[in-house]
């Protein structure tokens, strides 16, 4: 177990590495397609005229005029150092660890910036996660005991329609009738967990109930067609003519193996939980990583844009190593092969 | 259109006398395709300390009868009347939760493949301790100590260590011993094994059969072994019900099944079984055709198209009449019951002349 745990770590730190040479690649190198200097993108006002003295200390300082993997390996340096930057007019900023650069659009370090977004989109990413996976399993495992029931037909029918709804659709339908007409809760805007847990409450649960409705859709039918499945096994056979009771054989034998797939399908999932993060913030106007990063596309702060892309590649690797690691807890036989 | 089949063995009228005692079992499941008749009218009587084997092809209700015994049809679909008597106690009407506590304790089974039949999540000791744990009140570590002592005794080496090994860290033959040690961990009066040594090589299986019969000695548990393998029935049993079509079609002492068989279909099983014993003078013989529907029965005999001496029977009753399953007045030792048209006297001389000498 422990061996897997390590080869598993392993092989997260070369997928961050690998990340982070395709984000360098993707942002650093794309302006130049367009005959523009990346100087372009760091410094929130029109560069000095190309060739003169300001604009080559500007690239000087940003590292433009060296070679290629000379650029990569000093922007993968400037992360673990504290360095000073400035936009070429007179504006030096200092950067600390870990400087993901400085945005001198919003006047800030990408980091802090970063760091003030991260827990409204964790709140609203492991909420829905736990929503969906609750509500999710919980329809799929009665669905799936007694198939063919009126629960069944009406929780697969519900389902049904619930896939099939994007969330641009259910979000702000979702705010028009409970916020707008029925006033159940409040327009709020988003209170820390730690400063107004009420308030907090409040402002995630519309998206919460936005973001996961579709994948707790998905997951029931899937739990639903694994119950099926596992509750015809042999080994359920067994647990009953061991003569245990009905509720330990459907939650220790049968939910337990109905788990193994739902855990693979996570772990691929987390990936379109933060890309659909981004529309939820969008809708419901939170300020997380997905509206920082929206905004730093229409300004054109690239320092924001790659430190959002290399967080959020990092999440997902956390992310699916924590899955890996659930994987091989759910199912003994994984971490012996 | 099945006639209700008249018991002419002595049988007991409330049932309680036998230990396990099985009357007019019908096990029935509706499908769109039309009523299945897994099992269609089966009695038995099974005496503690007995073998008994329940032999038959794929298909003739082997299974589905020692299911219905353990009450795992429960919750399905499945029709069942009849009844079954376990040492006084009723099993067909009795409760889902009634039955439960049954299970394991009073009546435990042995699947057919042990891979399958073990939860591949949780350790070989584990499973074992859970059914000890269910029906008594002790502790885990009290579970686990009863758990190795039955691993030791169906013959697992180092079992303090094997306990905490998965389903696919043992053997096929080690699995089935676990298997066994589950079944029982809890000292049950009836075992059920369902072709407890298909999936195993045949060094394997005669030692899993050696421990069955040491097992039947020392805790004097009724077994009934599901089988379609006349040489294990030949070794372990005392008692034999040969099904067909959900029906018992022959039942006796298993010498007599063995040495005066009297049911055609019987003699077709013995003329399919390769016998090492003797010099190979030419190929098996196999019984023609195949296992019938349990949808659309045959009308009159079940057997009757696969029947090669159902011309000996005047008057097509073979394929007009349902056959009783009737006592035949021969053998020193117990019962003898056949399902057959063909007169008595003639069967023996059929057995005798034309059967006997090709096998």
């Amino acid at each position: 177990m422990i061996r897997y745990v390590i080869r598993r770590l392993l092989g997260a730190v070369v997928v961050v590495w690998i990340v982070s040479v395709v984000t360098f690649v993707l942002f650093q190198l794309a302006p130049r397609l367009t005959n523009q200097s990346p100087v372009y993108y760091y410094i929130a006002r029109n560069p000095p005229p190309e060739g003169s003295e300001q604009f080559k200390l500007l690239e000087q300082a940003y590292g433009f005029d060296r070679p290629l993997v000379s650029q990569y390996w000093l922007w993968l340096r400037n992360i673990f150092r504290s360095h000073n930057l400035n936009n070429g007019f007179g504006d030096t900023q200092h950067c600390a660890f870990p400087c993901l650069g400085y945005s001198f659009k919003l006047h800030s370090p990408v980091s802090s910036l970063i760091w003030q977004a991260l827990p409204v989109s964790i709140s609203l990413a492991i909420g829905a996660a736990l929503l969906w996976l609750v509500g999710g399993l919980l329809i799929g495992t009665v669905s799936g005991l007694r198939p063919g029931s009126i629960f069944d037909r009406a929780g697969m029918t519900a389902a049904l329609g619930a896939v099939s709804l994007p969330i641009f659709f259910t979000g702000p339908v979702l705010l028009l009738v409970f916020v707008y007409r029925l006033k159940w809760l409040p327009n709020v805007n988003y209170a820390g967990i730690t400063n107004d847990p009420a308030q907090w409450l409040r402002s995630m649960i519309l998206p919460w109930i936005a973001l996961a409705l579709t994948f707790a859709a998905l997951y029931a039918r899937l739990t639903r067609a694994n119950m099926m499945e596992v509750m015809s096994e042999d080994y359920i056979r067994t647990a009953r003519a061991k003569g245990l009771p009905g509720r330990t054989i459907v939650i220790k034998h049968g939910l337990r193996s109905a788990l193994t797939p739902i855990v693979t399908i996570f772990g691929i999932d987390v990936g379109t939980l933060i890309g659909n993060t981004v529309i939820t913030e969008t809708v419901f106007n939170l300020r997380g990583l997905g509206h920082l990063f929206i905004q730093a596309i229409g300004q054109k702060d690239l320092p924001v844009i790659m430190g959002v892309t290399l967080v959020a590649a990092i999440a997902l690797v956390l992310a699916n190593l924590i899955v890996d690691i659930l994987y091989a807890v759910v199912d003994p036989r994984v971490s012996y092969s | 259109m099945s006639a209700e089949p008249i018991e002419v063995v002595v049988a007991p009228a409330d049932g309680a006398s036998a230990f396990l005692s099985v009357r007019d079992l019908r096990v029935h499941f509706p499908t769109d395709d039309g009523l299945v008749k897994s099992v269609d009218g089966l009695s038995f009587d099974l005496e503690r300390g007995q073998i008994l084997g329940i032999v038959g092809e794929s298909g003739s209700g082997k299974s589905v009868t020692s299911q219905a015994i353990l009450g795992l049809h429960k919750g399905s679909r499945a029709r069942i009347t009849g009844e079954i008597w376990l040492d006084g106690t009723e099993l067909v009407a009795a409760s889902e939760h009634e039955i439960r506590r049954l299970r394991g304790e009073q009546m435990a089974m042995i699947f057919q493949d042990p891979l399958s039949s073990l939860h591949p999540y949780y350790t070989v000791g584990s499973q074992i301790s859970e059914a000890y744990l269910v029906h008594h009140k002790v502790g885990q570590r009290a579970a686990r100590k009863r758990a190795i002592e039955m691993l030791d005794r169906v013959g697992i080496p180092n079992p303090d260590k094997r306990y905490d090994d998965y389903p696919h860290q043992f053997s096929g033959g080690m699995r089935q011993r676990a298997m066994i040690a589950m079944a029982l961990v809890c000292d049950p009066k009836l075992l059920i094994a369902d072709e407890p040594t298909t999936a195993l090589d045949v060094t394997v299986q005669a030692q899993i059969l050696e421990l069955m019969k040491d097992l039947r000695r020392e805790f004097d548990s009724a077994i009934i072994l599901i089988t379609h393998d006349l040489g294990v029935v030949a070794e372990t049993c005392d008692q034999v019900v040969v099904m067909y079509g959900g029906q018992c079609v022959e039942r006796a002492p298993v010498d007599e099944v063995f040495y005066r068989p009297e049911m055609p279909y019987t003699w077709g099983l013995l003329g399919s079984m390769p016998r090492m014993d003797r010099t190979r003078l030419e190929r098996l013989l196999p019984i023609p055709g195949s296992p019938p529907s349990l949808i659309q029965v045959p009308k009159g005999c079940v057997f009757n198209p696969r029947c090669q001496f159902s011309d000996r029977v005047p008057e097509r009753r073979c394929f007009t009449e349902h056959p009783e399953l009737l006592a035949t007045a021969q053998g020193p030792t117990g019962h003898h019951s056949v399902r057959c048209h063909i007169e008595p006297d003639e069967r023996r001389r059929i057995f005798t002349d034309e059967i006997a000498p090709k096998l």
